[in-house]
């Protein structure tokens, strides 16, 4: 007999150490009380975080099944469908954040995105990988073939990061489009978060400097330039 | 385990069945005030069938409201009698273990007003006259099927339903759940529906109805001493069924196989096992179905349009408070997925809490009567995270400060 809600998780709340790095970093961008989509939400972890500690009201977009059932079960708000469909909904200024994290590097169209997610939201937070890291420069440069990381597993023909790029490369587009950077995070790990709060601490201070070269991942904060 | 139905005896059938049930009746609007229809007319007194299954909790907050569509009833699961071979139309989700698990909610499901299964409606006696109603009945709304099932529930006693559900029309009513009773709605299912017709829609339910008014039996609706406008109902039938399935599933199932014969008739006789098919699909429900209950039940979808304009969608949405979930299946073309979506536009644009998932399944509209295991976890879940938070409410409230 199928007992449809024994696989069910109870409800429980999420405390910051369930988020991944950036998710955390992200999470520290979102002002109290604001309106937020995640577009992209996979499990909904981090919108139930914002919606449980930061008195956030959340709307997620998620594609997968998988994250759908997820997100159902934590009871949040979430449209089944692709980053486009999950835009063209709103109206103009809906939400005080639009969140895309970890998803700019899979979108077939990253400039329209971006302009989508300026459009509804007015301010927008972006976490990518960087493809300037040092291990994937090394890799190319000793191994000749596509380079593979934890984040970036997969091979080249089966990807779905059809669109990689730098911190620099990031920066260069938004000057492009003429976007306001607020803030720019990049981390220098990856992954789980790290328990202790000195290790939490010391992901996020890396010089902007060397950043292009050290961090895996980045996290920026961006909004309209005014006027 | 405490399953309330195993211990039926219904023994022989699957362990995950509800069981023998049995349709109630009740007659509502006997005394005082009649039940005042969206058209300005009035209607006294009005009987409701209604089946249950499971079984409520000591507060009464694990109810759960299924709406039927055009052609169901208030057997919604089960069986009537042992030997039944067909259960209630939406068994598969509706029983111990299954989505709608009677272990935990108590399941209530009635006979539309309008219906022609124990419910008031035109082939009902008028007690005016003591004849059938037949075309003197009252034309109705979505909105009269809700008010009717919440003069249901009221007389139950029953003041909140944890979630309405509901498929195709039965979408509708739940949709018009959350607008009118905003207080009393946990959650609405709304599945394979609309927020309104397209003129295609509407084109496919007059054509039904032509087919009806002009079968030579109809007689103006006053058919019930006679015979039954029956072929009329079944080409209605007929019609409506293809646009139930895709024309995929319709193919694969029939293709252009022949029907008893190995080379075509070159008459005018049933060749292909579609038109078979389609012919017994017709007949048989025109055997059981009144035509005036087919005439007055399309035409309350017809009339359904809860957003007209800007501001009174706005006025509607302000009270809403349910937590929404809107599902719609990849190959349904008689409400497609852009429906869905549009309905999903507007919640979205007055910022209600509403979910939006679509299904992957090569059975067209029907799709959301047959099995499937991701539809079934998606009703499950969402169900069940509003009974964990309705029990989490309960159990803060009830601890002592």
């Amino acid at each position: 007999m199928t007992q449809y809600h024994d696989d069910i998780a109870p409800i429980q709340t999420t405390d910051a150490s369930d988020l991944r790095i950036d998710q955390e970093v992200i999470a520290s961008l979102v002002a109290d009380g604001a309106r937020v989509l995640d577009l992209g939400c996979g499990d909904g972890l981090l919108l139930e975080y914002l919606i449980n500690n930061k008195n956030a009201r959340g709307f997620g977009v998620e594609i997968s099944t998988q994250g759908m059932h997820a997100c159902i079960a934590r009871g949040l708000p979430v449209y089944h469908g692709d980053i486009d469909q999950g835009l063209s909904d709103h109206t103009d200024d809906t939400f005080d954040y639009v969140i895309l994290s970890q998803t700019l590097q899979a979108v077939r169209r990253p400039r329209f995105v971006i302009r989508e997610m300026l459009r509804v939201g007015k301010k927008i937070i972006v976490s990518f990988p960087n493809f300037g890291h040092w291990n994937i420069r090394v890799q190319l440069l000793l191994s000749g073939r596509m380079p593979k990381t934890p984040m970036l597993p997969y091979e080249w023909f089966n990807t779905p990061n059809i669109r990689m790029c730098s911190i620099l490369d990031f920066q260069d587009l938004c000057r492009q489009m003429e976007i306001n950077i607020i803030e720019q995070i990049p981390l220098a790990a990856w992954g789980g978060l790290p328990r202790s709060p000195l290790k939490r601490h010391l992901v996020r201070i890396l010089p902007r400097t060397v950043s292009n070269l050290l961090a895996p991942v980045a996290v920026f904060l961006l909004e309209k330039r005014k006027g | 385990m405490d399953h309330t139905s195993s211990h039926r005896p219904d023994s022989g059938q699957s362990a995950q069945s509800i069981g023998l049930v049995t349709t109630q009746t009740v007659t509502l609007f006997e005394q005082g005030d009649p039940l005042k229809l969206d058209s300005g007319a009035t209607l006294q007194p009005i009987t409701v069938a209604y089946e249950t299954y499971g079984t409520p909790n000591d507060t009464l907050s694990n109810v759960i409201l299924i709406c039927h569509a055009l052609s169901g009833n208030a057997h919604a699961a089960g069986r009537h009698h042992p030997d039944e071979t067909k259960t209630g139309w939406w068994d598969g989700y509706i029983g111990p273990g299954k989505p709608f698990d009677t272990n935990r909610f108590f399941v209530l499901c009635s006979n539309n007003l309008g219906g022609c299964d124990g419910t008031s409606g035109p082939s009902s006696i008028d007690p005016k006259t003591n004849k059938p109603y037949a075309l003197n009945f009252p034309l109705i709304t979505i909105g009269d099927i809700a008010r009717l099932q919440k003069a249901l529930l009221d007389h139950l006693g029953i003041k909140k339903v944890l979630a309405v559900a509901g498929g195709s029309m039965g979408g509708m009513i739940a949709l018009q759940w959350a607008l009118d009773y905003p207080e009393c709605v946990g959650g609405a299912l709304i599945i394979a529906s609309t927020p309104r017709l397209s003129a295609q829609n509407i084109a496919f339910n007059a054509v039904a109805r032509q087919a009806i008014t002009q079968d030579p039996d109809f007689n103006n609706g006053d058919y019930y001493h006679g015979s039954k406008p029956e072929r009329g109902l079944s080409v209605a039938r007929m019609m409506a069924h293809i646009t139930y399935l895709s024309e995929k599933g319709l193919h694969e199932k029939f293709g252009r196989r022949l029907q008893n014969r190995e080379q075509f008739s070159f008459a005018l006789e049933t060749d292909f096992a579609v038109e078979s098919y389609l012919k017994y699909q017709g007949s048989t429900f025109g055997k059981k179905f009144d035509a005036n209950t087919y005439l007055y039940i399309t035409k309350s979808m017809d009339y359904f349009d809860p957003f007209p304009d800007p501001e009174t969608t706005a006025q509607r949405l302000q009270k809403v408070h349910a937590r929404l979930f809107v599902m719609s299946f990849d190959t349904d073309w008689r409400f497609d997925s852009s429906r869905s979506k549009e309905l999903v536009r507007i919640l979205n644009l007055h910022q209600k809490n509403v979910s939006y998932q679509e299904f992957h399944s090569p059975h067209g509209h029907d799709s959301f009567l047959l099995p499937d295991l991701e539809y079934s976890r998606s009703i499950a879940t969402f169900i069940n995270r509003l009974y964990d938070e309705e029990l989490r409410r309960r159990h803060h409230k009830d601890r002592p400060a």
